[in-house]
């Protein structure tokens, strides 16, 4: 099937082949919204990983807490997002480490306005292919 | 009969919900987010409806990704408030109107539209955050004071439906509602959104201009507008711009002529951009 949406920069749109990639990955995300899978996890995370059949790549991302690596790995946010909850981080925080601007700068750019979408609709205004 | 006398568009951004369970309404930062639904709050008091039909997406909360309907209507007796993962919101059950629920369901398999019927679900800020915004501060131990058919629409995993399908539901929707024959009053809302991109390195990208032309469109122009292919919300509202093909469903259920009585939009609340709108539908 064509992707008309792989030409946006900094993005990765969750389609099927992203869903099948990220399968465990994002299970393993969801199971930390309850209290009772977060405090397994807490106490012992490698061994609460592995009854998630990811990859070793995940799996680093995970312990890592590599947060772009995630969403390259299949990943998809409102998933991750419950791992940063599990660390306290909320969306606007994580949105700041995602993209590297850090949680301050990125909270003073959305006062400001947020990112405008002049030169951020297309990978090539980015110098991307 | 039953009637859908208004239609209300409105962002589910999770932080205005902790906002307001934290108390920090008056904040700099909160103060003109909630001045913006004061209008609402007063209108909401004098049209009151018995029942909402409560369009909004689930963000992998009830909806793990082993099972992924396009449309789930909500047909359980009542529905708790999900854990996100910071803990359930402190906001009373949802207590739906179970008989109408199964109604719309029959009625739509029906009328050829497949939904997915679930007898439990557990909600979250997606139909939480705008009965929040709408009716104010409720105690947990409270009353919501609508009853709530919650209709759960995929749009975590590309592709949501399309807008013409979403805008045709809301036909059916309305057919369903007016088949049904008990006297009430019934506002049909349409959730998310506006622009907003949570994620990797373009996260925070707002475009006030497209949002502003899609509150003027819905208004105007709802069938060119439900034409809109998914790539330009992605493009242009970012990733989880897409969302507002659930504004829609929303619109299609109400006439083609309607009164806008009340629009709101700021940035931002976090990430996003809010938008709202009220249309009265007249009979
Ligand atoms: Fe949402």
């Amino acid at each position: 099937m064509e992707k008309d949406y792989e030409d946006i920069p900094g993005t990765f749109v969750f389609d099927a082949d992203r869903s099948r990639e990220g399968y465990h990955l994002n299970q393993f995300c969801i199971s930390l919204r309850l209290q009772a899978n977060r405090d397994r996890f807490q106490a012992d995370e490698k061994t609460y990983l592995d009854a998630y059949p990811m990859t070793s790549d995940q799996r680093d991302a995970v312990l890592n807490r590599d947060w772009n690596r995630l969403l390259e790995l299949g990943g998809n946010i409102y998933y991750t997002s419950k791992l940063a909850a599990n660390d306290g981080i909320n969306f606007q925080n994580l949105a700041g480490l995602m993209t590297g601007m850090g949680v301050e700068e990125y909270r003073k750019m959305m006062v400001e306005g947020g990112r405008p979408i002049e030169g951020n609709r297309y990978k090539s205004e980015w110098g991307e292919e | 009969m039953a009637r859908i006398t208004a239609g209300i568009g409105c962002s589910h951004v999770p932080a205005i919900g902790v906002a307001m369970d934290l108390g920090n309404t008056h904040e700099p930062y909160w103060q003109p987010v909630f001045k913006g639904f004061e209008k609402s709050r007063e209108w909401q008091k004098e049209n009151n409806p018995d029942v909402i039909f409560m369009v909004y997406n689930d963000h992998c909360t009830a909806f793990d990704a082993s099972c992924i309907p396009t449309f789930a209507l909500g047909c359980a007796a009542e529905f708790q408030p999900a854990d996100e993962g910071f803990g359930p919101r402190p906001v009373p059950v949802v207590k739906n109107h179970q008989k109408m629920a199964s109604h719309i369901a029959q009625s739509l398999i029906l009328d050829e539209f497949d939904i997915t019927i679930m007898n439990e679900m557990e909600v979250d800020h997606g139909l939480t955050v705008p009965l929040s915004v709408m009716y104010g501060e409720i105690p947990q131990d409270g009353e919501w004071p609508a009853l709530v058919i919650p209709l759960c629409v995929n749009v975590v995993q590309y592709p949501a439906p399309t807008g013409n399908r979403c805008y045709n539901l809301g036909k059916a929707i309305r057919r369903a509602i007016e088949s049904y024959d008990e006297d009430l009053n019934v506002h049909i809302y349409g959730t998310g959104g506006m622009s907003h991109q949570l994620q990797y390195k373009r996260a925070g990208l707002i475009n006030p201009e497209w949002d502003n032309d899609f509150l003027d469109r819905l208004t105007t122009d709802p069938v060119g507008l439900s034409q809109m292919p998914h790539v330009e919300y992605l493009r242009e509202a970012g990733s989880e711009g897409v969302e507002m093909v659930m504004w829609h469903v929303m619109r299609g259920a109400l006439n083609d002529d309607i009164t806008e009585v009340h629009r709101f939009y700021h940035v931002p609340a976090s990430n996003t951009a809010v938008g709202h709108i009220i249309f009265e539908n007249h009979a």
